[in-house]
Formats: structure tokens, sequence, C-alpha cells
């Protein structure tokens, strides 16, 4: 550009300026892309091993076996004792006392349970129990097992998948896995119990359904308490109260709360809503005060954000056709500004829905087998049971832990993008 | 946002009169040492019998108890687990709120261990070097207490390999700890005649020389997560970590116990009380709720059965040591007793 003969209107001073200052743009450019991709990075590395790490809990390995009709003879309709039978029966060598223990041991904690339903089942059919037909089975694997058969050690011996896989499984009951899946009586379904079964100490039997549930009441209870009382006190504020030094203190307060960590409104959930109300320990309903107690200045800041952004000449017009302040307000700011609300409640709840720490006073941290059906039982919440599980000395919880991780990232992504849905289906640009 | 949703959603939260009965249910609360224990015998009870499961808290024993001691309202725990016995400033909390009579149940024996990876070397400690490899304060050449400069276990011990002193520990609030430090670095700290002389004449000295671990590097507090001491033990084959059994035996194919005083940490050797890092645990049940919650006394004979806490039971699975059959046999008499009156 300098060596054109065409004079530039520009002096020579002010062309290396230029250059400079492209230059200068295109590394801030390249610095910005730089940070975005570095976050993303991290983001793709814990999202990856996670999923390694989780997506096995979402499959559980079951092992088909044959239950002959003298084996229900036998048991005389006890699952415990045809179980255990057909387990002798099945395996090859079962027959010494220590190879029956390891027999037993390859079946899951709920096998029985399985079993026992089809024997009550039959029973129910009509079916004499002097007169049973054999009929096959696939039956749920101990948790030892099913880590053995996700990471493909059945093939190879005690020593060598200890030294790659860590296992505890004997070199009898390898071989016996071996064989079976050669045999092609070993399969990994879906594993539905995951996301329906309430806690469990046994990790095959362990689900989700009881803090997912507990999840949906606490966030429900949370949004219904936090955005009615939020919405009212925003449009309180910004509509309707005087600017004065009380308001001024008001205003300086809500913006503090908002930044008070999480444990402090489990205190207070516990000296008020526990102590002083003697409301149910553990209980959803609790949970979802506390939360909204949490969220509320989140809430009430965004509700105000978005109040601000309406502007002035709806509010006037609409005073200068006769209606009142409340007509005003209610008829044309509020349905305005509500997409912005709702944002900013969804965004405060995205927070909510991730929290522990105020649960924990509170006694939602606990072993609680039974999903919750109403917000008074007891009931545990999705972080808390990530908690409780990676603090459980069986190591199959690990793979529980990082699967119950997967489930809580996939409903944040939901409410998030729910969030920007409703910002772009409404948004109003003025 | 449509008005039936808003109703739809009020009619949810609203109060349901019919699941009130849910103070009805059994609370347990106390030790997360005993927490794993108790909750596979709640989950068992829960599925055996008519009552609801058990809720089982892990608030630690000290908090158990300041829950389980707020009155006899069937809203308060009726259960506080424990890894210690009660202390009498305890008992006092609870009979000044009503709660008299306490029924103590011993369930097994927990070991606590060192451990190291698998493939790093076979540890031989003795309780007196773990407190002079641990202590703040150890006493020097000449007799004199001075500060613990021990780098590596040689240092301490010709005998140990040269390995750096890396010990990954809980922290102060565990009780695992309180248990390690009275066990474990007391029982090194009374090797010395001169320390041992001063639990007479100086115990509050005693006590800050035997119960205090040294601040620098050699010793990490690692958190109350047992699971991430493991880990990190897998990751660095030079440390050593410091948990309950049970971990050890679920994790006995990457973690190896070093000997304590030259006796293994296995299940019979702590059993029958020779290996010397071990503490009983127990429960505490509520008199007063005896026959007013129900499933109470039900759920205190389940954890007390042979199926449960005895020598083969479903317990020993998960790594708790069961008592010997005369001192099991006494106790279910005792707890029997105290439950029929």
């Amino acid at each position: 550009m300098t060596n054109t003969p065409i004079r530039s209107p520009l002096s020579a001073s002010a062309v290396a300026g230029l250059k400079k200052r492209y230059r200068s743009e295109s590394l801030y450019r390249r610095l910005g892309l730089g940070a975005i991709c570095a976050s993303l990075g991290f983001l793709a590395f814990l999202l990856a091993s996670i999923l390694q790490q989780g997506g096995g809990a979402f499959f559980k390995t079951e092992i088909r076996f044959d239950i002959t009709a003298e084996a229900q003879m036998d048991a005389e309709g006890d699952a415990f004792i045809l179980l255990r039978t057909t387990l002798r029966n099945s395996l090859q060598g079962a027959n010494t006392r220590a190879a029956r223990r390891q027999a037993y041991a390859l079946a899951g904690a709920d096998a029985e349970e399985q079993l026992q339903a089809i024997l009550n089942g039959t029973q129910s059919t009509g079916a004499t129990p002097g007169d049973p037909m054999p009929f096959s089975i696939w039956l749920s694997a101990s948790d030892e097992v099913d880590f053995a058969v996700k990471s493909g050690l059945v093939n190879l011996m005690e020593t060598d998948a200890q030294n790659i896989g860590q296992t505890r499984l004997t070199t009898t009951q390898l071989n016996w896995l071996a064989k079976l899946e050669s045999d092609g009586e070993i399969r990994t379904p879906f594993n539905l119990g995951f996301l329906t079964n309430g806690d469990s100490r046994d990790a095959e039997r362990a689900g989700l359904g009881g803090a997912i549930m507990g999840s949906l009441f606490t966030l429900m209870l949370c949004f219904v308490t936090s955005f009615f009382v939020g919405v009212m006190a925003a449009v309180y504020l910004e509509e309707f109260a005087p600017k004065n030094l009380f308001t001024a203190f008001l205003e300086v307060n809500i913006n503090n709360l908002a930044s008070v960590p999480s444990i402090i409104f489990g205190l207070l959930g516990l000296a008020i809503f526990l102590n002083m109300f003697g409301m149910p320990r553990s209980s959803s309903l609790v949970g979802g005060m506390v939360l909204a107690l949490m969220t509320l200045p989140t809430v009430i800041i965004a509700s105000r954000v978005s109040l601000q952004s309406v502007p002035p000449s709806i509010r006037e017009a609409a005073l200068a056709l006769g209606a009142t302040r409340i007509q005003a307000v209610f008829h044309h700011v509020v349905p305005l500004a509500l997409p912005g609300m709702l944002t900013g409640a969804i965004l405060g709840m995205a927070r909510a829905l991730g929290e522990t720490a105020p649960l924990l006073m509170i006694g939602m941290v606990a072993f609680i087998a039974d999903p919750p059906s109403s917000v008074l039982d007891p009931a545990a919440a999705l972080p808390v049971q990530v908690f409780l599980w990676s603090d459980s000395p069986e190591r199959a919880f690990a793979e529980k832990t990082s699967g119950a991780i997967l489930v809580l990232i996939l409903f944040l992504i939901l409410m998030n993008g729910a969030a920007i849905m409703l910002r772009k289906k409404f948004e109003k640009k003025w | 946002m449509s008005l039936k949703l808003v109703a739809l959603s009020l009619a949810l939260a609203a109060p349901n009169a019919a699941s009130y009965a849910a103070d009805k249910q059994i609370r347990v609360v106390g030790s997360s040492t005993v927490y794993p224990f108790s909750t596979v015998v709640a989950e068992r009870f829960g599925r055996t019998t008519k009552y609801r499961t058990p809720i089982v808290e892990s608030t630690g024993t000290g908090g158990g108890f300041k829950l389980f001691c707020a009155g006899t309202g069937t809203d308060t725990p009726s259960v506080s687990n424990a890894s210690r016995a009660i202390k009498s400033s305890e008992v006092k909390l609870c009979a000044k709120n009503g709660v008299a009579t306490i029924i103590e149940v011993k369930v097994g024996y927990d070991g606590i261990v060192m451990a190291n990876a698998r493939q790093s070397a076979q540890f031989a400690l003795s309780t007196r070097d773990i407190f002079l490899a641990l202590a703040d304060k150890i006493p020097g050449p000449d007799g004199t207490l001075v500060k613990n400069t021990n780098r590596t276990w040689k240092d301490v011990n010709r005998a140990l390999p040269n390995a750096k002193i890396e010990v990954l520990g809980p922290p102060p609030t565990s009780g695992t700890r309180d248990a390690f430090v009275e066990l474990a670095m007391e029982a090194g700290c009374k090797s010395f005649a001169d320390i041992k002389a001063l639990k007479k004449t100086n115990k509050k000295k005693y006590k800050q020389i035997c119960h205090s671990i040294r601040e620098d590097s050699a010793f990490i507090e690692a958190g109350e997560n047992d699971n991430l001491i493991v880990q990190r033990l897998r990751a660095n084959p030079d440390a050593l970590g410091i948990f309950g059994f049970s971990f050890l035996d679920q994790n006995s194919d990457t973690v190896k116990a070093a000997t304590i005083n030259g006796v293994a940490a296995t299940f019979s050797n702590i059993s029958d009380g020779s290996y010397p890092i071990s503490r009983p645990l127990f429960f505490y049940a509520k008199a007063e709720h005896v026959g007013k919650m129900p499933g109470l006394s039900e759920f205190v004979t389940e954890f007390i059965s042979d199926k449960a806490s005895g020598e083969e039971g479903y317990l020993s699975e998960r790594g708790l040591i069961p008592m010997s059959a005369s001192e099991r046999q006494d106790l279910n008499g005792k707890v029997r007793l105290a439950l029929s009156k």
C-alpha cells in the first residue's frame, strides 16, 4: 500500500499506525479465540472423562440361566434355594464349598427377587407347584462380574486380569464367565433401573429414581416460591417504590444476599423451618424453601433488569390512554418483561439444582431408599446422590457416580437450553 | 406462563395430609464409619419387613448425639451410630431433654489400616515408628523434645525402606483420625518411658505431645472421602494412607496394608483383638421410642441377628469385623432384655 504511486489520503505515519492497529486487533481476536478454545477443551476433557467412566452405568450385565423343572420342584417356590441350585448346576465344577460360594457370588443382589417374581407369576397363572415348566431367564449379575464384563477381563487369567483391570474375581469365576460369554449367555442391555430405582447399597440395584423425584419436587417448590415472590418484589421495587434511603438500603441487601455462600441458607433453613416451625426433616418441602431463599435474590435482580429494559414509552402510552398504574404495569410492562424474568428464574433454578451444601443442614444428605411420593416425604436430590455414592467403599459405585453426574449435566443442559429458547422466542427488540 | 400450569404446580406442592405419616419413619443419624453398615441393614429391613426403610444420615458421631439427644418426639432420631462409646456429657444432655434410657448396642469392630499401593514395598511398622514419623514433637537424642525433622522412613527406623514419609490421612473432624491418634500415636508415644511418666504428673502436656500430628508435608490431610485416599495411593507409590478396614477389604487388589507391631491387618487379627489399631463400633437406641416408633425393636433385632452381624453375616461381607460368639451372645441377651422392658 505504501508503494502505490497514488497518493494516499493518509500520511505515512498514519499508515504505519494503522498497520499497528490492525495487527493488535488481529492479535486480540486470536487471543480471544484461544481463550474460548482452551475453555472448550477443558469442558470436552471433563465430559469425555465422565462419559468414559460413567457411560457403563447405563448398561447392566445379565447372565442367562436355564431353570429346570427338577430344581423348581426341589425349591418349592423359594427363590433363594432355586437360585443357588441353579447356579450350582449350571456352573461346571461348583461342588466344593469354596467353589459353591464363588458360584453364588456371580449373581446380583436382585437376582433372587427377579426369580421370586417369576415364581409368584407362575403360581398365579395356575400352574401347580408339583408340575413346573422349565424356563430360561436373564438374571442380573453381581457388580464385580459387571465390571469384569464391561472391561473385557473375562478371557484372562486371574493375575493378568488383576494387573490390567483390577478385579477381585478368581480364575475359576473368570473361566465360568468366559464360557458363558462364548456361549452367548451374557448380555449388557440398557439399565432402566438406573433411572427408576431408589438408592441401594448394592451397586447393581442402586438407581437415581428417588434422587430425580426429589430434585423435581424440590425444584418445583423452589420455582413456585421464588418466582412469584421474586417477581412481585421486583415489580414493587421497580415500578411503585419511592426512591429513598430505605429502598437503596434494600437494594444493597438484595445484591449482598445474591453472593452469600449457600451453606448459610441451609443454616437459616435449619433454624427457621425445622427448629421454629417443626417442618419434616429431610423433606423436599424444606429443601425447596431453602433453595428458594437462595435463588430469590437472583430472581429479583434478573426481574428488575428485565423490567428496566421495557421502554418508558410503553408505560407513558398506557397512562396517557387512561390506564391506572396497576393496569399499566400488569397489562403492558410485566408481560413484556416476562421472558427475561423467566430466563433469570430458570438460571437460578439451574444453580439450585446443583446445590448440596444447604441440603446437608436440613438432613437431605441421607440414605433414603424409598423414592418420595409427596413433598413431605424424605427425599434426596441428584447432587446429593453423587456425593453419597462417591463416598461408598464398594468400587462399583465409582461408575454409578459418573453416571449420576451425566444425568445431572443433562438436566442442566435442558434447563439452560430452555432459558435460551424462551429468550429467543419472546425477545422484543425496541 | 399459563394459569393452569401455576394451579397444577400449586396442587402438587400442596401438603398432602396422608403423607404426614412420614414422621413415623425410623431415623438413624451419627458416625460415618457405621453408616455403610447401618444403611445395608436398613435396606434389608425395609425390603424384608412391612416397615418403611429407615432413613440413615451420616452426621459424625458427635453431631449424631446432638440430634439424638434433642428430645423424645417422633421427629427426633431413634438411633444414633457411634464409632466410640457415648460420653458422660452426652448422656447428661440426653437426660436433660427427657431421653432417660439409652440402649447401647455394640455392632462389631473396625480396624484402621495404614496401606500403600500393591506394587510398592511392604511396610512393617511399629506404633513407635508411627509416632516418630508423624508426631509434631519427638524426643531428640538427648531426651529433650525437639521438632520432628524425620524425612524418610529410614530416619525413623533403620529397618524401614528409604522412602519419603508421606502419609495421607483424615482431617481432625473425623472419628477415624481420633481413633488413629488414640490407638496408634499414643501407643507409640507411651513406648518412651519419660513421656509415659508424664501421664501421671502432667496429663495435659502428655496429651499434647502424644496427640499432635506434624503439620508439614509429611502428613497430608486428604479429606473425609476414603475413596479419594485409595485413588491417590494408586497414583503415588510412595505414599501411605490411613483409612478404615472396609475400604482395604474392597480395594485389596490395588492396596495392601502395613503390619503394625508385626500383626497384619486381617479379618481374624482384628476380630481377636491382636491388631493394635482397632476400635468397637456402636449404635444407641432410644428406649422411649420402643413401641412408639413402628419397627424400631425389629430393626435393632435385625442389626444384632446372626444373619447381619454374625460371623458369616452380610455385614462381614462389607468389611465389618464381628464380635466373638460369646461376646455376641452376652450382648444379644442384654439388648433383648432392654427392648422387652
